[in-house]
């Protein structure tokens, strides 16, 4: 049976480049970055290199960068230090958006505990956050504004620049949390008007366990992790120099060929698209255009998205969705609620992510399996039952 | 989360689904907010069950219970039916997830809305024989 993966936005392949990079920094050049002798130093040289080339990915200097555990450690940073630089200045709002990341969120909900108001921004039905909208919130309270680059359940890419280019001239910090975009989509903190951006390695072929947060110069963001004087003696702990070498050679990569890959994606995704919006009851999630190329979701109305995942793994297909049953809590997914889809219509959820490594046979075999799975889930819901029903009356 | 290899036998090849066209109970419980719906359909002979379908619109766990608790109650008089308790399906099913709990309730809540349903066009108050049967509603969806 054929196996597609389909779920890059949870995680991708290394890449052979990446594995072939690592190894030698396991095996040969163990060393801590912070000792003296040749395998040690040989470990300090390939983390700075590394530096250099996440900097050069991100139109940024290598000294603005700082390696982390991942996307996760680097929002939470980024939320809290700013959050404390605000506060010393008796600022305490943070704006946000509805669809963040849970990294976000339940570090915002932290803060909010502790006494800042968090103002967080509708998206509308396109899953977009309005510039104006942002422009409107911001108050002399105001310290941060985080709004993501790209969502990772439905793709959509936010107005960034614009949203930037708004905070900075009202004086206050802008994060975005890019993990769905680096490597992805054209990403220059300089062009964009960027403060602060998290990063996530193993999105874009790099191993799990490495991110990045940048941080603008000038920017004295407290400490999350405190130790030794490791990166600057702002992030405490023994380098991850496997994973940071992989990161490196990641992004190089990703940036090299992100035209043509981001190309070659999108043209596999509209596939997807085309084809499955043949199936009746059917509904696409998230702005048509303004989307991550190898993003696509949609919702299938009277069929729950865990059954449909583990239908289509039973078929060799590796997807995602965001129903209650997936998501673990009793609502599903926050963004596609933002979104103004009912709750019913979120559970069918599905969402296939694309990257470089998927071919066109992998799209023929989605389009080959999925239509059957959801006829079969159908036949068997009550739910179904009804909004045939319920149509009949209608007309 | 794991489901059990019981559990996925019978997600993936589902017994009993479907109507059955002159079925003398039927019951439905659950709703589309939470992610599940499930529909019974019995019909009883001789306060015996003589076949049960269901429909199920939800994860693969309220589709497995669905599918397992049918097989319990199939030939089985009504009295035997009354006894299944949620517990006795997730023993059968080999265990289910915490989370996915609620599921193994809708299950035995189906098979008593059904046969409430059975007593009520007898002209028959069910409510001594089977019980309340709980509203579902979306504070409830994870019981």
């Amino acid at each position: 049976m054929r196996f597609v993966y389909a779920d890059n936005g949870a995680t991708t392949p290394v890449s052979k480049k990446v594995v072939e990079a690592i190894i030698p920094y396991m095996t040969e050049h163990y060393g801590n970055p912070s000792s003296l002798y040749e395998i040690g130093q040989t470990a300090h040289r390939a983390v700075e290199k590394a530096r250099q080339q996440v900097a050069a990915a991100l139109n940024a200097d290598a000294n603005e960068i700082y390696f982390t555990s991942g996307g996760s450690e680097a929002d939470n940073w980024a939320i809290r230090g700013a959050a404390l630089l605000g506060a010393k200045k008796g600022k305490k709002h943070i704006i946000t958006s509805k669809i963040e990341h849970h990294a976000v969120l339940h570090t915002l909900d932290k803060l909010e505990k502790e006494g800042f108001t968090v103002t967080y921004l509708d998206v509308y039905d396109n899953g977009i956050v309005k510039a104006e909208d942002v422009e409107k919130a911001i108050t002399d309270e105001t310290c941060l504004v985080t709004i993501m680059f790209a969502n990772n359940e439905i793709g959509t890419i936010q107005p960034i620049e614009e949203i930037g280019a708004i905070c900075r001239s009202k004086g206050v910090l802008f994060h975005t949390d890019a993990v769905q975009a680096v490597g992805h989509v054209k990403v220059d903190v300089k062009q964009q008007n960027i403060d602060m951006l998290s990063l996530s390695g193993h999105k874009f072929h790099a191993t799990k366990g490495i991110g990045a947060l940048y941080c603008k110069k000038g920017i004295r963001l407290p400490n999350l992790i405190e130790g030794g004087a490791q990166e600057k003696g702002r992030r405490a702990g023994t380098e991850n120099v496997p994973g940071i070498v992989g990161l490196g050679v990641a992004i190089t990569d990703m940036c090299e060929n992100l035209e043509e890959n981001a190309k070659k994606v999108a043209a596999l995704r509209d596939r997807l698209f085309e084809g499955a919006s043949k199936i009746t009851h059917s509904r696409i999630n998230g702005d048509r255009e303004k989307r991550l190329p190898g993003n696509f979701s949609m919702c299938f109305e009277g069929v729950e998205g865990e059954s449909l995942l583990l239908m289509l793994d039973f078929k060799g297909v590796c997807a995602s969705s965001g129903s209650a049953c997936t998501s673990g809590s009793l609502d599903p997914s926050h963004v596609l609620l933002a979104i103004g889809l009912k709750h019913e219509v979120a559970h069918g959820s599905l969402r296939l992510s694309l990257s470089e490594y998927n071919t066109d046979e992998d799209v023929d075999h989605i389009l080959e399996v999925l239509p059957p799975i959801i006829e079969r889930l159908r036949s068997m819901s009550p739910l179904w039952d009804h909004i045939m029903e319920q149509e009949k009356e209608i007309n | 989360m794991e489901y059990s290899k019981k559990v996925m036998e019978h997600f993936a090849e589902p017994h009993n689904v479907g109507e059955i066209p002159d079925a003398n109970g039927i019951g439905e419980i659950g709703n589309a907010k939470c992610g599940d719906i499930m529909k019974m359909f019995l019909k009883i002979e001789n306060d015996i069950i003589v076949d049960v379908k269901f429909k199920t619109y939800g994860c693969a766990s309220a589709i497995a219970t669905s599918s397992i608790a049918t097989d319990m109650i199939k030939g089985q008089p009504i009295s035997e039916a009354l006894k299944l308790t949620n517990k006795a399906v997730v023993e059968a099913l080999d265990g289910l997830p915490a989370v996915k709990i609620h599921c193994s309730v809708l299950a035995e809540q189906a098979i008593k809305a059904a046969l409430a349903d059975y007593y009520r066009r007898q002209g028959i108050d069910p409510e001594p024989i089977v019980g309340k049967i709980e509203e579902h509603d979306h504070d409830a969806c994870h019981i």
